[in-house]
C-alpha cells in the first residue's frame, strides 16, 4: 500500500499486541477509548463506532454478534480487498476486540462473492489464530470466547447495506429492513449485532494498540485518523493509499499523478462528482465523505457516458422493494437516454433532478438515498457539457 | 426481541398482551408534536397509528392492518425534525419526543413523486378496470390531484394475465409491488405461493418459476385478492355466463346464497359493515331473473346432521368397538381452501377430514336430483349458481368428484363482489329494496346454519345438535350461545361435558367433548403440527376455516377487509341468529322432511353417502 | 432429469442441510455449494432445498433470482464474468468483450455449444485499479488486454 507523508497508522508489524492489550481492559474501557478517538464508520456513512458499540454493549441479550462487512461493492472501492489480503491480522483482531467490547461470542465476515479467491487464505489465517489461542475458547487465557466464520455473498451490491446484509445472512433476499429497530438492538437472528466495515475494525485495533490520543493527532476536527482511499481512473498510479483526513482533492491528484483531471468522483457511484473548480475540497466527513472510492476522469471523458454507466449499475443493483429506488433509478436512466438522443427538455431535466431529491429523502435505505447523487451532481456541475450542448 | 415466527404473525391474529406499567407498557406515555399539535401517545405507537388516533390523515399503500409491516411503498413518509431523510410513518415507532411534520413541502413533493412513479408503471386505464372506484392507487391519485403522467406511462403489456386458476386471476401489469399478497400468502396464510422474485427494476411478484397459478400449491383462498390495493388480483368472474343462462328461457336458473354474503353485501352499496341484507338480497336476485332463490343454510343444517352423525359414529366405533382405524379428531370439511390445504400439506392425514361435502356442494347435488324430481324439471336444464363469500368455492365446484347428480352439481360459484356487480348492472340499489323470503322447499333454515359464516360457527351449530342428540337436552349455554366458540383468537380450544346421556349414547356418559377451532391456514398449520406430534389424542372435533375470521372474511367478500370489519360482519350474523325461531339444525322442518322423503336411510346412510359425501385427493407439495 | 440423478441430488442436498443446519440461514451456503458443484440450481433442487429447510419453494426461487451469482439454468463449466462498471469500462472493457466474443463465437449472455464457457457481465468486482478485470469462475484476472484475455480463455479450453 503506497503511503503518504509519514502518516502511517496502518502497519502490519506495529499493532501485533492490540488484542492482548484489549483483553486486559474492560469492555467499557474499550468502548470509551473508541469513542474518545472519535472513530467514525469507514464504510462511508460515518456513524460513530464507539456509540454503535456502546449501544450494543448495553443491550441485554443471551447472544450478540459481530459482523464484518466485507461486501465491498461500491464502484471504485477496493481498499478492503487489500486489508483482507495483506492486513488480515489487523482486521481479525479488530473484530475480536469488537466482540470483546460488546461481549459477543460470534463473529461473521460477510465476504463478497467476487473476493472468493481470498477465502482459503482467510480460513487458513483464522485457523492459525485459533492455534495461537487468539480465537476460540478462552482467548489468551482471559476466559473470553469468540470465534469467527466466513459467509460469502452472491453478487448483490445492496448487501453492503447493513440490514440487507443481515437479511442475506439469514437466508433472505437482500432487502433492507425498517429502522428502527437498529441492528445494535435487533440484528442478526434478532440478537444485538454490530456491523462494521473492514477498515473500521482495523482502525479500532489501531486505536487500542496506540491509544486514542495518538490516533487523534492525525486528521482534522470531527474526522480523526487516516483514511484508506482506493484511487482509480485516469492517473498514473492507481491503488490504495493511506491519507490523513483533510487532504484536498488537488493534493490527492498530485500524489497519484493525475495531470489531466477534469472531474473526480468521490465516494463511488453513489458519491459526489467534483469538478475542477472544487478541487480544493477536502476528504472528510464534513466535506467530501467517502467510503474510500476516488475515481478520476480526465478531459477526454464523456461525463454523460460515465453517468449512464452509474445509473445502469443502480437500476440493476437496487433491491427493488421500495418504489422510489426501484422505479426512480429507471426514470433517471431513461432521462439520460433522452439526453443522449437530444430529446430531453430542460423542464423535464429539472423534474428529474427534483425526483432525485425526493429519492434521496424517501428511499428506504442508503442505496436509494444516494443513487441520485451522481445524477444530480454531474448534471449540476457539468450541465454545459452533458446537457446544453446536446 | 428474539426473532420468532410469532412476531410475523399479523396483529389481528395475535393474542392481546397488555404490558405492565413498569415494563414500559400502559401508562408509559410520550409526548410528540405532530404538525405543531402536542399529542400524548403510548410508547411504541407508530407514527401512523398516532396520526390516525388524532384524525391526521396519512396516505398508505403497502400498509394493511392484517399484515406485518413492510414500509416499502414509501407513500406514508413524514418529516421528523433533526433527521436527514423522511421516515415511513407506518413503521416508525415513537419512543421519544419527536417533532413530526406530515404535510411539509418535502413530504408533499416526495409523496407526489412516488405516486407519479407508481402511476408510470401501472398499466391500463381506470375506466376499463374492475377496481374502478375501489382502488387505493386511484384514490391516491385523486387525493393528490394527479392530472397527467409526469414520468410517462407504460402502454404495452409486459406480463400475460394468468387465467389458469378457477379462482384467482393475476394481472401483474397492475401490480404496484406493495407485497401485500406476498405477506398474505406467506405470513398470514402460510401457503407460500407468491413471493417477490428477481431484483431491481425487474422485481416482480411471482409463483415458483412463474408457473400458472393452477399448477402451484395455491389453495384458492383469495385472501390475496382481498388485500390487493389495485386490480392485480381478482376472482375468476363467471357472471357473463350466468347472464346468458338467465336470458335463456329454457334454463331454470336457481341460486343458493350463503350466510356471509348477506352480512357484507351492503358494504358494496355504501352501507357500513355489519348490516344484514338477507331479505333485500332475495328480492334483488328475483329482479335479476333467478328462477328460485334458496338458502345455503338449509344444507348447512344438513351438513350438521351428516357431520354430527359422522362424528358420533366415529366416537362409537372408536370408543365402543375399539376400531383403531377410525381417525379422531374429526376435522370439518366445509372450507374448500382448507380442504385443498390439507390435501397439499398433510396428504397423509386426509382420513381425519369429515367426508361431508360442503353445504354448497350438498345443495348442488340435491337440486339436480331431489328438487328436479319433485318439480319435474330435467336436471340438464337446471343451472345452479352459488353465491359465496369465497373464491375457493369456484375451484370446488369444478372438482371432478362434484358430479354426484350425474351433472356438474354446482355450475357457478359467484362471489359477493361479483353478485354486487350484477345487481348494480341490473340498475338496482340494494338498500332501497323491500325484503322477501326464500323459496321452498329449501327456504327455511335454522340459525345454526346461519352462523356457519363466522369462525367457530360450524362447531357451535354442531354442538347444538350433537349435545341434544346425545342427552335429549339443549346444550347448556344461555340463549344457545356457545361463547367458547366465538371470538377471533387464531386457535381456540374448549370442551363440553356430556352428562345424563340417553341410553343409546351411554358410552359417552361423563365424557368431555373436546373441540378446537382454527381460522386462517397459518393457524390450521399450528393445529396440524400438533396433530402430527401426537398432541391432539384427546380432541374429538376440530373446525378449520381457511380464511381469517371464517367465511365472513372470505376471499370473495367486499374489499377492504380488516379485523374490525370482520367483527362487524360476524355480529350481523349472530344478531340474525338470535332473532330466528329455529336455531338448531335438527329442528329445521325441511330437514326432517328431506330425511323422510328422499334421504330415507337417514344421516350417513346409503343415499346421503352417494350424494352428500365425498373423498379427497392426496396432492402433496411437489410442483411439477 | 433421471430418477437416479434426482435421488443423487436429494442425498446431496440432505447432506448439505446436515452440514449447514436445517434452518433458513443455511439457505445461501447450500445454494452456493449446489451452484458451485453443478453450475446451476435446478427447479428440482430448489424444491428439495425448500423441503429440507421447511420453507416454500417460491421463497428459494425468490432468493435464487435475487443474487447475480446464482443461476437457474445450466451454464458453462467456466463462467467468464467481465466487469462492466466504470473503471473497467473506461479502461476499454468493450475491446476485451469483443475479443472474447470473437474467440468463442458467442455473445455475452450466451454459452458455448460444448457448454464449456458462459460469458456474463458483472458489476464492479473491486479491481478498479487494475482494470479491465474479469473472473473465470473464482479466479481473478486483471490488467487485461484483448490479446491477454484471449490467451487466458485458451488456457481453460
Amino acid at each position: 500500500m503506497p503511503i503518504m507523508n509519514d502518516t502511517i497508522q496502518f502497519n502490519v508489524g506495529e499493532h501485533r499486541l492490540a488484542l492482548e492489550k484489549a483483553l486486559k481492559l474492560t469492555p467499557q474501557d474499550i468502548v470509551m477509548e473508541i469513542r474518545e478517538a472519535g472513530l467514525k464508520g469507514r464504510g462511508g456513512a460515518g456513524f460513530p463506532t464507539g456509540t454503535k458499540w456502546l449501544l450494543a454493549l448495553s443491550a441485554v441479550a443471551e447472544k450478540k454478534f459481530v459482523i464484518c462487512n466485507a461486501d465491498e461493492g461500491e464502484p471504485g472501492t477496493f481498499k478492503d480487498r487489500v486489508l483482507l489480503d495483506e492486513y488480515t491480522n489487523l482486521v481479525i483482531d479488530g473484530m475480536t476486540i469488537g466482540g470483546y467490547a460488546i461481549q459477543a461470542t460470534e463473529g461473521i465476515i460477510y465476504l463478497r462473492g467476487e473476493y472468493k479467491y481470498l477465502l482459503n487464505k482467510l480460513e487458513r489465517f483464522l485457523d492459525e489464530k485459533r492455534e495461537n489461542n487468539q480465537l476460540g475458547n478462552n482467548i489468551l487465557g482471559t476466559g473470553f470466547n469468540f470465534d469467527i466464520k466466513i459467509r460469502l455473498g452472491s453478487g448483490a451490491y445492496v448487501c453492503g447495506e447493513e440490514t440487507a446484509l443481515i437479511e442475506s445472512l439469514e437466508g433472505h433476499r437482500g432487502e433492507a429492513r425498517n429502522r428502527p429497530p437498529f441492528p445494535v438492538n435487533t440484528g442478526f437472528m434478532g440478537y444485538p449485532t454490530i456491523v462494521n466495515n473492514v477498515e473500521t475494525f482495523a482502525s479500532a485495533a489501531i486505536i487500542i494498540s496506540k491509544g486514542a490520543d495518538w490516533f487523534k493527532k492525525i486528521g482534522i476536527s470531527k474526522s480523526y485518523g487516516t483514511k484508506l482511499v482506493s484511487i482509480s481512473g485516469d492517473c498514473k498510479k492507481p491503488g490504495v493509499y493511506e491519507v490523513p483526513f483533510g487532504i484536498s482533492i488537488r493534493d490527492l491528484l498530485k500524489m497519484v499523478e493525475a495531470d489531466e483531471a477534469k472531474a473526480v468522483q468521490v465516494g463511488g457511484a453513489s458519491g459526489q462528482c467534483v469538478p475542477e473548480s472544487q478541487f480544493d475540497r477536502k476528504i472528510s466527513f464534513e466535506d467530501l465523505s467517502t467510503g474510500g472510492s476516488v475515481m478520476i476522469f480526465n478531459k477526454s471523458r464523456d461525463m454523460l457516458h460515465i453517468l449512464k454507466n452509474f445509473m445502469e449499475f443502480f437500476v440493476e443493483e437496487s433491491c427493488g422493494q421500495c418504489s422510489p429506488c426501484r422505479i426512480g433509478n429507471k426514470k433517471l436512466l431513461e432521462g439520460i437516454e433522452l439526453i443522449e438522443q437530444g430529446k430531453c427538455s430542460y423542464t423535464y431535466l429539472n423534474e428529474l433532478i427534483e425526483l432525485g431529491k425526493s429519492m434521496q429523502l424517501a428511499s428506504k435505505c442508503g442505496l436509494g438515498q444516494s443513487s441520485p447523487n451522481p445524477f444530480i451532481s454531474i448534471l449540476t456541475n457539468f450541465e454545459n457539457e452533458v446537457f446544453s450542448t446536446k | 426481541m428474539i426473532k420468532d415466527k410469532l412476531s410475523r404473525t399479523p396483529v389481528s391474529q395475535q393474542p392481546l398482551i397488555v404490558k405492565k406499567e413498569e415494563e414500559g407498557g400502559i401508562g408509559s406515555f410520550v409526548e410528540v408534536e405532530i404538525n405543531g399539535r402536542k399529542i400524548q401517545v403510548q410508547m411504541g405507537t407508530t407514527i401512523l397509528e398516532a396520526c390516525r388516533q388524532n384524525n391526521i390523515h396519512i396516505p398508505t399503500l403497502c400498509y394493511h392492518e392484517d399484515l406485518c409491516l413492510a414500509g416499502l411503498c414509501r407513500i406514508c413518509v413524514v418529516e421528523i425534525e433533526g433527521m436527514r431523510t423522511l421516515q415511513a410513518a407506518c413503521t416508525y415507532p415513537i419512543t421519544n419526543k419527536l417533532k413530526i411534520q406530515t404535510t411539509s413541502e418535502k413530504v408533499r413533493k416526495a409523496r407526489r413523486h412516488i405516486l407519479d412513479l407508481l402511476l408510470s408503471e401501472h398499466y391500463g386505464e381506470c375506466y376499463s378496470c374492475h377496481r374502478n372506484g375501489n382502488c387505493e392507487l386511484q384514490s391516491l391519485a385523486k387525493e393528490y390531484g394527479v392530472d397527467g403522467y409526469k414520468f410517462g406511462h407504460i402502454t404495452e403489456r409486459r406480463h400475460t394475465v394468468d387465467r389458469s386458476s378457477y379462482s384467482v386471476i393475476r394481472d401483474m401489469d397492475k401490480c404496484v409491488l406493495c407485497k401485500r399478497c406476498v405477506r398474505t400468502c406467506i405470513d398470514l396464510q402460510e401457503v407460500g405461493v407468491l413471493e417477490a422474485t428477481h431484483r431491481g427494476y425487474d422485481t416482480t411478484i411471482s409463483t415458483f418459476y412463474d408457473k400458472p397459478l393452477a399448477d402451484v400449491i395455491c389453495i384458492n383462498c383469495g385472501q390475496c385478492i382481498n388485500r390487493c390495493p389495485t386490480a392485480a388480483l381478482k376472482a375468476n368472474d363467471p357472471s357473463d355466463e350466468i347472464w346468458v343462462a338467465i336470458d335463456n328461457p329454457k334454463k331454470h336458473v336457481v341460486i343458493q346464497t350463503a350466510p356471509s354474503p348477506r352480512a357484507s353485501i351492503g358494504e358494496e352499496f355504501g352501507l357500513p359493515p355489519g348490516h344484514s341484507m338477507t331479505k333485500q338480497l332475495n328480492t334483488a336476485l328475483r329482479w335479476i331473473g333467478f328462477d328460485k332463490v334458496f338458502d345455503t343454510n338449509f344444507t348447512a343444517d344438513l351438513t350438521i346432521m351428516e357431520e354430527g352423525t359422522e362424528l358420533l359414529n366415529r366416537l362409537k366405533k372408536k370408543l365402543v368397538e375399539g376400531d383403531n382405524n377410525i381417525k379422531l379428531p374429526q376435522f370439518t370439511s366445509c372450507s374448500p381452501g382448507w380442504v385443498k390445504y390439507i390435501e397439499h400439506f398433510y396428504p397423509d392425514y386426509l382420513d381425519y377430514l369429515s367426508t361431508c361435502k360442503s353445504p354448497q356442494q350438498m345443495f348442488g347435488a340435491l337440486i339436480k336430483t331431489f328438487y328436479a324430481q319433485e318439480n319435474n324439471i330435467a336436471p340438464e336444464d337446471i343451472v345452479t349458481v352459488a353465491l359465496m363469500p369465497c373464491s375457493a368455492k369456484k375451484f370446488e365446484c369444478n372438482r371432478p368428484e362434484m358430479h354426484s347428480s350425474g351433472f356438474k352439481d354446482v355450475d357457478y360459484g359467484l362471489t359477493t363482489r361479483e353478485m354486487a356487480q350484477m345487481i348494480r348492472e341490473a340498475g338496482i340499489n340494494l338498500p332501497d329494496l323491500e325484503g322477501s323470503g326464500f323459496d321452498d322447499p329449501f327456504g327455511d333454515a335454522s340459525g345454526a346454519g346461519l352462523i356457519f359464516g363466522a369462525t367457530g360457527g360450524v362447531m357451535e351449530a354442531a354442538l347444538r345438535t350433537v349435545y341434544e342428540i346425545v342427552t335429549g337436552r339443549e346444550v347448556p349455554f344461555k340463549n344457545l350461545e356457545i361463547t367458547p366458540c366465538r371470538g377471533f383468537e387464531g386457535v381456540r380450544q374448549a370442551s363440553v361435558k356430556l352428562e345424563g346421556t340417553l341410553p343409546e349414547w351411554n358410552f359417552l356418559e361423563g365424557v368431555d367433548l373436546n373441540f378446537m377451532i382454527a381460522h386462517g391456514t397459518a393457524n390450521a398449520k399450528k393445529v396440524m403440527e400438533a396433530l402430527v406430534r401426537g398432541e391432539l389424542e384427546n380432541i374429538h372435533f376440530i373446525e378449520v376455516m381457511a380464511c381469517p375470521g371464517g367465511c365472513i372474511g372470505g376471499g370473495g367478500q367486499p374489499i377492504p377487509t380488516s379485523p374490525e370489519i370482520r367483527k362487524k360482519r360476524a355480529e350481523a350474523i349472530y344478531n340474525e341468529d338470535r332473532g330466528l325461531e329455529v336455531r338448531k339444525s335438527h329442528q329445521n322442518p325441511h330437514i326432517k322432511y328431506i330425511y323422510e322423503k328422499f334421504l330415507i336411510d337417514g344421516p350417513c346412510g346409503h343415499i346421503s353417502h352417494k350424494l352428500l359425501h365425498t373423498h379427497y385427493v392426496k396432492r402433496g407439495k411437489f410442483i411439477a | 432429469m433421471l430418477v437416479s440423478e434426482k435421488h443423487g441430488l436429494t442425498a446431496e442436498i440432505e447432506s448439505l442441510a446436515e452440514k449447514y443446519g436445517r434452518t433458513r440461514e443455511a439457505l445461501l451456503p447450500i445454494l452456493q455449494e449446489i451452484q458451485m458443484r453443478h453450475g446451476y440450481i435446478s427447479e428440482f433442487a430448489q424444491q428439495e432445498i425448500a423441503n429440507f429447510l421447511d420453507i416454500h419453494p417460491v421463497e428459494v426461487y425468490g432468493v435464487v433470482t435475487f443474487y447475480a451469482f446464482l443461476s437457474r439454468k445450466p451454464e458453462g463449466r467456466y463462467i467468464v464474468k467481465l466487469c462492466q462498471t466504470i473503471a473497467c469500462d473506461l479502461a476499454d472493457k468493450e475491446a476485451i468483450a469483443r475479443a472474447i466474443e470473437r474467440e468463442l463465437n458467442i455473445k455475452f449472455g450466451e454459452t458455448t455449444q460444448d457448454t464449456k464457457f458462459t460469458l456474463q457481465y458483472i458489476n464492479c468486482m473491486g479491481m478498479c485499479d487494475q482494470g479491465p478485470a474479469m473472473l473465470v469462475n473464482d479466479d481473478v484476472y486483471t490488467h487485461l488486454t484483448p490479446h491477454k484475455a484471449v490467451e487466458i480463455i485458451k488456457s481453460y479450453k
